[in-house]
């Protein structure tokens, strides 16, 4: 059935399925050897694209979905008359439907370049940059940590699974049903059982009610008593993902050439094992370059679980209000910082895999 | 002749496979339960059963009721009639667009290639949650058809990534090039030599994008974005976080849908690493 030589050994997994089912040769096609220079003239034309596209759609799907927005926004958002009258005008000249399409377009940019995002309603009259600008720290704060460490946790723990059969058989259906778990769900169990059951966690906001934020320690600790839940709930999803694929990797380079060589060499096997660590790690990055849409996606939701103040909170009030200034705003700020994120994952790969440097290409499929 | 040996050979490796057994039966019980439990159930999902508002399961409502007293057992049996059919038809778009655009570029190579890689790679980069997000939120009416093909649009990436690098190294073998020669055109060329050769391959990302297209719209339900005129597991769960069914205690109420997805989630996975082993002997005795 299979093809000679046609290697399908290494599904991995996270659940955008990207990474479930690659071997390496995708993987470091999707980096592209080549020179330094090169792979990055060649990711930023992505990017570039990438991000003038996003606006496109951003301008686009207002302008060309069926329904009068302008109408819906006002209909929904309860303000009192006059402030309806200066909002209808707002959106009317916002939007300049009686400029020729292209002139809109442009002005659409000129905007974006200037910070101006429009005005939400939902918290109207502050402007959409400035609701973002505040809850951009929360999402940081509970991302980085729960990326970097579950993708640092995942690949030792990973690792370690490939090095006996009794290993694997417990920790990889542990990390496949952490990874097929909906992250909302994961959320929703550790509010319910750990914050109103045992009530150990609280489930709502990003600091207690009752305080106002200042520095002190008692502060801080409120911060991070509730910023662990949702912390915890990425975090897990993202391990079983991160250690599945670390496994896989590794039971794949273990079959290598080198592998075998070394082993007949009689080097020790913890020797090969680091090797086999070293080469699989290469590969992780990209896998998780790859799955930040479905992270960033897993945090909108438990954001909305806990009430924590970051952008999927946000976004849900502007849905149920119909902002949307906001609800386009956030999708710009989403694309904008996964953008970003992969380009500092770029960077990381080209520091971290010598061959980039030295000009010398990968395997290529 | 060899033909039968090798399919009762395959057969006979599908169900020795313990991993493909279990998976197998967990998507098929739930496939089944969604068949019939709409008959089952005795109330419409949204209909106000309960006068008495959230109670835990009885004899009479399975699963309990929710706060308005609606009948969870019969919005559960309903949702995973719209997670079959989001994963079938959304998965199953998602395959077949990665299919076709990962043939064209592997199969043709050069400029098409070239372009349809940066395609590819810009879809890829975009999170997906996104786009389908503000093309929801512009929807005043949304329907599980539509989330299907919403979800299927964006998932191909990855599909066709896989699907283009296995096409480069199936393009340049002698058969392939035996069939060129003989003056096939390309399109019979990718159909006859080259996709039957990667059956597998195509298989098991289907099952992936399958499990892919559930949590997606499991995602999409919860934010706000989901059906506006049926009930799926995620907007039960989006229900139940909204009508404070975690400060009421109301487990039944968010327990049932999450567990579900998982478990069907789960299981394809799982199924997929039993499939992996019996398409590739190499992996079988690990």
């Amino acid at each position: 059935m299979a093809v000679k030589g046609h290697k399908l050994c290494c599904p991995t997994a996270t659940y955008g399925g990207e990474r479930l089912l690659r071997h390496k040769s995708i993987l470091i096609d999707f980096q592209d050897g080549g020179n330094v220079r090169r792979y990055f003239g060649r990711k930023l034309l992505i990017y570039a694209l990438t991000f003038f596209l996003a606006v496109t759609i951003d301008w686009l799907i207002p302008r060309f979905m069926p329904g009068n927005p302008i109408a819906n926004m006002l209909s929904r958002a309860t303000v009192n008359v006059e402030n309806a009258q200066v909002m209808y005008d707002y959106f009317a000249r916002v939007f300049g439907l009686d400029l020729p399409i292209w002139q809109q377009y442009l002005n659409f940019w000129i905007a974006l370049f200037h910070g101006d995002l429009g005005i939400s309603v939902y918290l109207f009259p502050t402007p959409v940059t400035t609701v973002l600008m505040r809850a951009v720290p929360y999402d940081a704060f509970l991302l980085i940590p729960s990326i970097l460490l579950s993708w640092y946790a995942g690949n030792k723990f990973g690792a370690f699974a490939a090095r006996s059969k009794w290993l694997d058989n417990t920790i990889s259906p542990l990390g496949y049903v952490l990874t097929a778990t909906p992250y909302m769900w994961l959320g929703i169990l550790f509010a319910w059982f750990l914050g109103i059951v045992l009530d150990i966690f609280p489930i709502a906001g990003a600091y207690s009610f009752q305080m106002r934020p200042h520095l002190s320690l008692v502060f801080i600790g409120s911060v991070l008593q509730h910023w662990f839940l949702p912390f915890a709930s990425l975090f897990l999803v993202g391990f079983g993902g991160q250690a599945i694929g670390m496994r896989n990797m590794i039971i794949y380079e273990l079959e290598a050439d080198y592998s075998h060589y070394l082993e007949a060499l009689g080097a020790p096997r913890s020797l090969i094992r680091k090797y086999a660590f070293r080469n699989a790690i290469l590969p992780q990055i990209t896998g998780l370059a790859l799955s930040l849409g479905v992270i960033v996606a897993g945090a909108l939701v438990t954001e909305v679980v806990f009430s924590y103040p970051g952008i999927g909170y946000l976004l849900l009030a502007a849905i149920q209000n119909q902002d949307y200034f906001l609800i386009q705003g956030c999708f710009l700020f989403i694309i904008i910082g996964v953008l970003l994120a992969n380009f500092i994952i770029d960077i990381v790969y080209v520091i971290i895999d010598p061959r980039t440097r030295r000009g010398m290409t990968g395997e290529t499929a | 002749m060899k033909k039968q040996k090798k399919k009762s050979e395959f057969l006979y490796f599908t169900l020795r496979n313990r991993k493909l057994r279990i998976g197998l039966t967990i998507v098929l019980f739930f496939l089944v339960l969604s068949f019939i439990g709409p008959m089952l159930a005795r109330n419409a999902p949204f209909a106000y059963v309960n006068p008495n508002g959230a109670q835990p399961p009885s004899s009479k409502y399975w699963f309990g009721t929710t706060f308005f007293g609606q009948d969870v057992f019969a919005q559960f049996v309903h949702g995973l009639r719209a997670t079959f059919l989001v994963g079938i038809v959304g998965g199953g778009i998602g395959t077949l667009i990665g299919i076709l655009v990962g043939f064209t570029a592997g199969y043709r190579g050069g400029m098409v290639d070239e372009v349809l890689n940066i395609l590819t790679n810009i879809v890829l980069v975009i999170p997906t949650l996104a786009v389908l997000l503000i093309i929801a939120a512009y929807l005043e009416v949304r329907s599980i058809p539509m989330e299907c093909i919403f979800i299927g649009f964006t998932a191909w990436p990855w599909t066709a990534r896989a699907i283009r690098a296995q096409t480069f190294s199936l393009r340049t073998r002698e058969f392939v090039d035996l069939a060129r020669m003989s003056g096939m055109k390309s399109f019979k060329i990718i159909f006859t030599e080259i996709a039957p050769n990667m059956m597998s391959y195509l298989v098991m990302a289907f099952i992936l994008q399958f499990g892919g297209a559930i949590l997606n719209a499991a995602t999409l339900d919860f934010i706000g974005l989901g059906p506006t005129n049926a009930i799926s597991l995620g907007l039960m769960m989006q229900y139940a976080v909204l009508w404070g069914a975690l400060q009421l205690g109301s487990w039944w109420w968010f327990i049932p849908p999450g567990l579900a997805i998982t478990t069907i989630v789960g299981a394809l996975y799982i199924m997929n690493v039993g499939l992996d082993e019996v398409f590739n002997p190499k992996l079988r005795e690990m």
